[in-house]
């Protein structure tokens, strides 16, 4: 005798606990295998591409913060990279380390939200591992604070350099992270990288081939760990990047659990770019005397791109002479490295598909922009 | 008219205190009717305080366990928490979703707390201090307990909502397979005791049978700890992936009752530990302090129970359920063998077994538990070093290079 079965069909989100943000997925289950997998995007699209038209290239600075509000520092820096390529100018060597720390202070305290909330999808419960990510992530935002004043909408960075010196504390906090940081994160490996469970869940889940990662033009941490050797900071590097000496961790088949080690041990070659950055940094200006309302030549084109915690993140800009330009096409990693997740979670189970979706680590405010 | 159910529970010192006082007032039928009635307050009274309690210091330690503080606002040390909680769940409103099955979604909250209850009535706090004392302790109680999957699945079938239904079809296969590791486990106190009364098997622990029987308690925690669907277990109610499982729908007061019954099933389970593992009553103080040794037993299972749960991530279904079938059961079996032939070559003439037989079986269980342990340790581990599984970590150099074949 067989029993009489029938697919099911649920949608994940936009209201669920652990879709990243309003973030839809409509799934067809057989018991509890997905057979099929449909995400929906565009619950939280604000037209940033359409409002940067309206705005000076200053003012977008402040439109770049709400795209990957877990590090918002990269995307100022991409942006102010596109901007100084379309005015043919460069920022001072100080803007240039400042640029660097903060950018990768930005990627541990993302990587760590990743990896946080990456555990809470694997279901230890109330996120033990995501409070000790926190823990951390909460100096970064002291620091940041600092800086700047703001905690996650930064706006830290300028065209020609960053707003401010830093105050003298910053300084001093920043030692201090950075001594006492790598115990902390040496308690977090060794809870997590050799977890049992962890493994168990992880390990050979849902592979990314590296032909398949290239073909939907993944980047980032989710490239990477499917073993191809890509890293912007290396291939063409920007700001300070190619004054530092740091290594990249590559992963070998691109499962959930070679995304996850990649994040982690990103943050430690992030510390030792930090802590490079301060030994070499030396007094100077810390932004290019630019006018209050820049204007870029008529007709004028740039793409600026950098290595953001979530991949590669690209602002390409076009100029028709005025004080906005005319058209400002973001490149978001999260986007199209979502683009592969139906391929990722058919074939696997109900509770893979959460932790599929949390090991490509994307922000709603990226994807629908 | 004849008391006829005079002497049925003379044993019972709460029962004879009661019962005597008040049939000098009333006839003896309703001084037993009354008494039947003050015994069920006792025991509901019991279990709302203590899971109110249970509910404070879990999330306390909770706190504690991810480097925050947790409820400390309300009361000293926060102690009133559960009463603000309790408030608040008590004035929402009573939700019934649309195209739900009206009768059994107002049933399943009492359905999933009873059997906690009705556990609660038998475990004895001292000899003689327990609501009843069954011959038939052991069996009664896992009787009981198997009852609550009725529970979960009424609870996903009846709410009309596909993360219920998942919640529930997992909840009902996850307590089924448990329940049979968790069996056997106790299967081995009941024939080195050779009773199922809970009072004989604390009396019978001349040494605690947590030494006697390792294996048992470490089968018997986890496969309760999965009957209770805690961390690593919890796919019935896996916030992360199904909301919040069988009990999604349920809200207000309701809730409150489901919550109440989980924390209670965990004081439960933790009261059968201290008393057929961790010896009772049984302590250095004297025999009327018994209370206050099976409390801290308690306190201290709750602890580790706590402890487990802020610790582990979440198994998926079909781990959890090779985990029963390929781990627990047979490490459950052996200890069955193990105790039926070393009961069947040391027990004396009369069919007891003496202190010094228990030390022996103490030697060898311990020896065969941690062979087993690391044996199946061996069969099922999947701990692999991504270092040499082909992950590396490339210079700059490397990468530069490297990547030009690419």
């Amino acid at each position: 005798m067989s029993i009489r079965t029938e697919p099911m069909t649920i949608n994940i989100g936009p209201q669920h606990p652990s879709t990243h943000g309003v973030f839809r997925l409509r799934v067809t289950f057989d018991g509890e295998d997905i057979i099929e997998a449909e995400p929906i995007l565009g619950y939280l699209h604000r037209g940033t591409e359409k409002l940067a038209e309206e705005r000076n290239y200053v003012q977008i600075v402040t439109l770049t913060d709400r795209l990957d509000y877990t590090a918002s520092m990269t995307n100022n820096q991409a942006y102010c990279l596109a901007v100084e390529k379309l005015l043919e100018v460069e920022a001072p060597l100080r803007a240039k380390y400042l640029r660097t720390m903060t950018a990768e202070l930005q990627r541990i305290a993302s990587h760590l939200i990743a990896v946080g909330f990456f555990l809470q999808e694997l279901g230890t419960f109330g996120g033990t591992p995501l409070m000790y990510a926190f823990r951390a992530r909460e100096r970064i935002l002291d620091m940041f604070e600092m800086l700047c004043g703001a905690r996650i909408t930064l706006s830290y960075m300028r065209p020609g350099g960053v707003f401010w010196d830093p105050p003298s504390e910053f300084w001093s906090s920043l030692d201090e992270f950075l001594k006492e940081f790598p115990s902390d994160l040496a308690e977090m490996e060794d809870l997590l990288l050799n977890n049992e469970i962890l493994m168990v869940r992880t390990r050979e889940v849902s592979p990314l081939s590296a032909e398949e990662a290239i073909n939907n033009s993944v980047s980032g941490p989710v490239l990477r760990a499917s073993g191809v050797k890509m890293d912007l900071r290396v291939m063409d590097p920007y700001d300070a990047y190619s004054m530092v000496d740091f290594d990249v961790p590559i992963g070998s088949i691109g499962d959930n659990y070679d995304r996850f080690w990649v994040r982690m041990q990103e943050v430690r070659q992030s510390l030792r770019i930090i802590e490079q950055c301060v030994d070499q940094i030396e007094p100077g200006d810390y932004r290019l005397d630019l006018p209050k309302v820049l204007r870029a030549p008529e007709g004028t084109e740039s793409y600026g791109k950098v290595e953001a915690p979530k991949g590669e993140l690209g602002f390409y800009l076009f100029s028709d002479g005025g004080i906005s330009p005319y058209r400002m096409k973001i490149r978001s990693p999260s986007l199209i490295n979502l683009s592969v997740i139906d391929r990722l979670l058919v074939g696997w189970k109900l509770a893979d598909m959460i932790v599929s979706l949390g090991s490509i680590d994307i922000n709603m405010g990226e994807v629908d922009r | 008219m004849i008391c006829v159910l005079e002497g049925f529970y003379q044993t019972n010192i709460i029962y004879r205190t009661i019962h005597g006082s008040l049939s000098g007032l009333m006839p003896c039928w309703s001084a037993t009717i009354v008494t039947g009635i003050m015994f069920s307050l006792f025991l509901v009274n019991i279990f709302l305080v203590s899971t109110a309690l249970m509910t404070w210091g879990e999330r306390r330690l909770l706190g504690r366990f991810q480097t925050r503080v947790g409820p400390n606002r309300w009361g000293p040390f926060g102690l009133l928490q559960p009463i603000a909680d309790l408030i608040s769940l008590l004035f929402k409103e009573n939700l019934i979703p649309r195209g739900s099955d009206k009768i059994l979604f107002i049933v399943v909250p009492i359905l999933i707390m009873m059997p906690v209850i009705m556990v609660l009535g038998v475990i004895p706090l001292a000899p003689g201090v327990a609501l009843a004392d069954l011959n038939v302790g052991v069996l009664y109680i896992l009787a009981i307990t198997s009852v609550s999957s009725l529970g979960i699945f009424i609870a996903g079938w009846s709410s009309n909502n596909r993360f219920a239904i998942f919640g529930a079809v997992r909840g009902v296969a996850v307590l089924i397979s448990y329940e049979v590791p968790v069996v056997i486990s106790l299967l081995g106190i009941v024939i080195i005791s050779g009773s199922m009364s809970l009072l004989d098997i604390v009396e019978a622990q001349a040494i605690p049978f947590l030494m006697v029987q390792p294996m048992g308690l470490l089968v018997f925690f986890i496969g309760s700890s999965a009957e209770m669907n805690r961390t690593p277990f919890d796919i019935a109610e896996a916030e992360s992936e199904i909301i919040a499982g069988f009990h999604t729908e349920f809200s207000g007061i309701k809730f409150a009752i489901i919550q109440a019954a989980e924390y209670g099933a965990m004081i439960v389970t933790s009261a059968i530990i201290a008393i057929v593992f961790l010896g009772g009553w049984s302590g250095p103080l004297p025999e009327y302090l018994g209370w206050f040794w099976i409390l801290i037993k308690v306190l201290v299972c709750v602890f580790v129970f706590t402890w487990v749960r802020a610790t582990l991530p979440r198994l998926r279904i079909d781990q959890i359920m090779a985990f029963c079938w390929k781990g627990l059961l047979p490490m459950s079996l052996i200890n069955l063998l193990a105790v039926v032939i070393e009961t069947f070559i040391l027990k004396g003439p009369n069919g007891q077994l003496s202190v010094a037989d228990l030390w022996i079986m103490c030697v060898i269980n311990t020896i065969i538990t941690v062979c087993t342990v690391i044996v199946l340790n061996k069969l099922i581990s999947n701990k692999v070093d991504p270092l040499r599984s082909g992950s590396k970590i490339l210079s700059q150099r490397e990468l530069l290079l490297d990547g030009q074949g690419d």
